[in-house]
């Protein structure tokens, strides 16, 4: 037998074994944290050998009957390894964050429990090789991430919990429908070799896309199935990156790049004269998102609007459906994970260790708290589509798809955003570094006393990888490069 | 052969024990629990194959007593037979050895026998007679075990239950007069020559049998029987009881009588049970009490299995599987069996450690019951029909079923229903979760209890992450009109 089909299986366990231990670990801080390091270090191993089978040409692929011809697929693709590796990398960067973040705060146990659940979740999503191994991990996270959001118990978290669990179920429920509908028409579909859209007439078959595209852009956050996510900011910090960064948002994402691909196919959701629509509601999705991000005084708030627009570039990119335009929405799925949880982890940090949450309470933390601000201040003009940090090539190459193969409004609308980014994370690096520092902020001393190197490394590390992955976007292993090894794997079969 | 009528057999000798035995009677469930599910695992192992089956005593019919059992007989009696064992074990902790003899502890084990020995019967019974007895004998003591809970409720259950009981045996009289026969194959060959007695006969069987299972719009005695009765007792009743009868009228109409229906008997079921769930979910959201809310849930949830009467054979034609509808209903059975079950233990020990079966009192639960809390999370995940779980197989196969044969508004019917599910059943786990002080409780009589309900909801769980042995065992030996669908099978 060949030893090497069970790697999805074992990069599907690696997160659960911790999720199981955790779980019974309540009393046992340092054990626990062991087994989490442990286990994330071992996964981080198993995708660094993916990695190296992928490249060369390899699949793997696991699999086992629901039912007679109904099978539940783990299939490694290059597609599924480069969310497999964001989120094993981001998994481990937010389980090192969290181990600090809640230190000394209770439920700690079920905390890792579910934290490590989603991460489960997150990779067989990712290495979904059939519809319904897709929905069966699409509604673990779904499940797990909710005692996530409400974790505090507060009346505000529980109303978070509430708005999220109605969004994403409704979505659900759209998407089993639309899968559902499918399946009876064409039988089981396996992301390998596509749904058989011939018994279905054009008006069926548009609406079944349209029922699995509004399925998924509830976790997606496309307008207007997007008030979840800033709902959720009730959240500890370590979930908000969970929700933008390692999991949820992107789970969505991926989705859709998957339905337009791997079940559908570029020619026939041109054909079917489908993505240009969603391209428009993409965009539409960018400008709102910015737009409302400006409006937000709260720090966490505007962050989360920010994604509500940034991960719309993932789905702008996939529907444009040109060789760049796929590029640049792939490569914008490591990027803005890369950028976002940096943000989101100086977010956490402002708050925790100076009670800064507010945009207005910025003013001179940049010389009190430099590492963290760095990172922060790099991620954010990363976000706005400054070289050479990630989110320029992000831009570049959409912005090339778009007029390589795309309406011209694109190119237009990517030139607005990247204003409207500009103008709503300039002012909170000016208030940073260049307003003198307000009577309110905890003088140094406080804060040396307070600093945890565990709550900043990680943050600095993903701006690192950021920078880095700006700057060396041209070798084969940066998430540019696998993005294109993607791109031409779909396009030169 | 054998050990069909040893699954009958043991737990009426088990009957009998608890009650020669006395003080030591609850004991004896340390040796029914592993016995009983080892022989439901063994039958399940052989029905796998071929259907199991024989005459009693050896005398042919129509002289002697068939007993078969089919791969659904074999599914749901191995379901049974976990939740029954489980729910036994623990009802140790409300009628164990450790108090002095009660009426609650004496009366209580030979109630349980008897139940789980009428359920049995029921599942590999092949005549109407045979089936009349096992269903009495479930009543009786599904009667006497909600009348632990509520006297009234008992008796409005009663009353219900002989009223069932009197039209079912007015409609096996009508079929005997018309064929002289009460065997199921027998009446199935017959039917044809007398099909207006016949069909007359069917539709009181089945009103008697309505009744019993609490299908909408006979559903009134189920929430105040089965919300007031003790945990162990509401477990078993929700679970088993209201299954069986509907497993009669399974095999009345897909066994004894295919052919015979028309579209409009067909669709009333199906209108019927899409009813149930869309009252039963909505009155499940108006619920205050934990334990009316899981009753009224079961109401909704036993509509679905109503729907494999318009949907048995949708579907066969263009998906891989044969006979979906029919494998969704076994998988929504079982799923249910084993997730009720466990919901109804899980709220019994969180509603005795508060104190207050109200909502209100599952405030910040989950700190203070992590186990129980993550089995009460389990089980309502299954209910709602989401994966990984027997029930979303369930849903999925039902919802692929009702879309192939173009019945699509049962499938919009289906998401409503698993979208209200999620409604009514966060609602406690929110509570659950609210808050940041961990409430005082009241101790558990035995630590281990919360296991009870864990074990049937990982049972519930497994059921759809390994549904392929289940799936080939439910669709062996599976009738004609369940894999055809009912009006496609000539008289």
């Amino acid at each position: 037998m060949n030893t090497t089909i069970l790697i999805p299986v074992l990069l599907v366990l690696a997160p659960l074994i911790p999720a199981v231990v955790s779980a019974f670990l309540s009393g046992h801080t340092g054990w626990r944290n062991g087994v989490n390091i442990g286990f994330a270090a071992l996964k981080l191993a198993l995708v660094a050998y993916a990695l190296a089978g992928v490249a060369a040409g390899a699949e793997y692929e696991w699999r086992i009957a629901f039912v007679p011809g109904l099978d539940l697929v783990l299939r490694l693709d290059a597609l599924a390894l480069l969310f497999v590796t964001l989120s094993t990398v981001l998994w481990v960067a937010t389980t090192l964050y969290a181990i600090a973040y809640l230190e000394g705060t209770p439920h700690q146990a079920r905390f890792f429990a579910f934290f490590n659940l989603c991460v489960v979740a997150a990779s067989g999503i990712a290495m979904s090789g059939s519809l319904i191994t897709f929905f069966v991990f699409y509604e673990v996270l779904t499940l797990a991430t909710w005692p996530l959001v409400v974790h505090t118990g507060s009346a505000k978290a529980m109303a978070a919990g509430r708005t999220y669990l109605a969004y994403t179920l409704a979505g659900s429920a759209a998407l089993l429908a639309g899968i559902v509908w499918l399946e009876s028409g064409s039988g089981p579909v396996e992301f390998a070799d596509g749904a058989d859209l011939s018994g279905f007439s054009t008006l069926s078959a548009s609406v079944i896309f349209v029922l699995l595209i509004g399925g998924l852009g509830a976790k997606t956050a496309l307008i207007p199935l997007h008030p979840w996510l800033p709902a959720a900011m009730a959240a500890p910090a370590p979930v908000s990156a969970l929700l933008h960064a390692v999991a949820v948002v992107k789970a969505g994402a991926f989705g859709v790049v998957r339905v337009i691909y791997d079940v559908y196919g570029i020619e026939t959701v041109a054909a079917l004269g489908l993505g240009i629509p969603l391209a428009a509601l993409a965009s539409a999705t960018i400008i709102y998102g910015s737009l409302q991000a400006l409006r937000q005084s709260d720090i966490k708030k505007r962050l989360a609007y920010s994604t509500v627009s940034q991960v719309s570039y993932i789905v702008l990119g996939a529907s444009l459906a040109g060789p760049f335009a796929v590029i640049g929405g792939l490569v914008h799925l490591v990027h803005q994970g890369l950028m976002k949880i940096t943000l989101f982890f100086g977010a956490g940090v402002l708050a925790e260790r100076a009670g800064i949450t507010g945009i207005a309470q910025m003013d001179g933390i940049g010389r009190r708290m430099p590492i963290t601000m760095a990172a922060f201040s790099v991620a954010a003009l990363g976000m706005i589509g400054v070289p050479p940090v990630a989110g320029f090539v992000s831009k570049w190459y959409l912005a090339l798809g778009g007029y390589q193969s795309g309406p011209s409004w694109v190119v237009g609308v990517l030139i607005a955003s990247s204003l409207l980014n500009a103008a709503y994370f300039l002012p909170l690096l000016y208030r940073a570094w260049l307003k003198p520092s307000a009577d309110t902020l905890p003088s140094r001393e406080t804060l040396a006393s307070t600093r945890t190197w565990l709550l900043i490394l990680p943050g600095a590390f993903t701006a690192a990888a950021a920078l880095g992955a700006g700057l060396f976007a041209g070798f084969e292993l940066s998430p540019l490069g696998w993005a294109t090894l993607i791109v031409e794997r779909i396009y030169l079969p | 052969m054998n050990l069909l009528f040893a699954l009958v057999a043991l737990p009426l000798l088990f009957m009998l024990a608890s009650l020669v035995a006395g003080r030591h009677g609850p004991r004896l469930i340390w040796l029914a629990a592993p016995l009983m599910t080892g022989l439901a695992v063994w039958l399940a192992m052989v029905v796998h194959t071929a259907p199991e089956g024989g005459a009693l005593g050896g005398w042919p019919v129509p002289l002697g007593i068939m007993l078969e059992a089919d791969g659904l007989a074999a599914a749901l009696m191995m379901a049974s037979a976990i939740t029954a064992a489980i729910t036994g074990l623990f009802a140790l902790g409300s009628y164990g050895t450790t108090r002095a003899e009660t009426t609650g502890s004496y009366t209580f084990w030979p109630l349980f026998y008897g139940l789980w020995a009428a359920v049995n019967a029921v599942l590999v019974s092949r005549d109407l007679f045979n089936l009349y007895v096992a269903i009495e004998l479930l009543s009786i003591c599904a009667v006497a075990l909600a009348a632990f809970g509520s006297r009234k409720a008992a008796m409005d259950y009663l009353m219900i239950a002989l009223a069932g009981s009197l039209a079912y045996l007015l409609g096996v009289v009508l079929i005997f007069a018309a064929v002289g026969t009460l065997d199921l194959s027998l009446i199935a060959e017959r039917a044809p020559e007398a099909r207006t007695s016949i069909l007359i006969g069917a539709a009181l069987i089945s009103a008697g049998l309505i009744a019993k299972t609490a299908l909408f719009p006979l559903h009134g005695w189920l929430p105040p029987a089965h919300g007031a009765a003790p945990p162990a007792v509401s477990a078993l009743l929700s679970a088993l009881v209201v299954k069986a009868s509907f497993v009669i009228l399974l095999r009345v109409w897909f066994e004894a009588l295919p052919g015979l229906t028309e579209q409009a008997i067909i669709t009333g079921f199906g209108m019927l049970g899409a009813a149930a769930i869309l009252y039963g979910s909505a009155l499940a959201l108006r619920q205050e009490g934990l334990k009316a809310l899981i009753a009224y849930s079961t109401v909704a949830q036993l509509g679905y299995l109503f729907l494999v009467f318009p949907l048995a054979g949708g579907g066969e034609t263009i998906t891989p599987w044969a006979a979906g509808a029919w494998g969704a209903m076994g998988f929504h059975a079982s799923a249910h069996m084993l997730a009720k079950a466990g919901l109804f233990l899980a709220a019994g020990l969180m509603i005795h450690a508060s104190g207050n079966g109200r909502m209100d009192g599952l405030t910040g639960l989950a700190r203070a019951m992590p186990v129980t809390t993550l089995a009460f999370a389990l089980c309502a995940v299954s209910l709602m029909g989401l994966p990984p779980s027997g029930g979303f197989m369930a849903k999925y196969l039902m919802l692929i079923a009702s879309l192939a044969s173009g019945q699509w508004p049962y499938a919009l019917v289906i998401l409503a229903g698993g979208l209200m599910a999620a409604a009514y059943l966060f609602r406690p786990l929110a509570r659950m979760f609210a808050g940041n002080e961990t409430p005082a409780i009241t101790p558990l009589a035995h630590r281990w209890l919360p296991l009870a309900p864990l074990a049937l909801a990982i049972a519930a769980m497994a059921l759809g992450l390994l549904s392929a042995a289940p799936y080939e065992l439910m669709a062996s030996g599976l009738p004609e009109a369940g894999e055809a669908g009912l009006e496609e099978v000539e008289p």
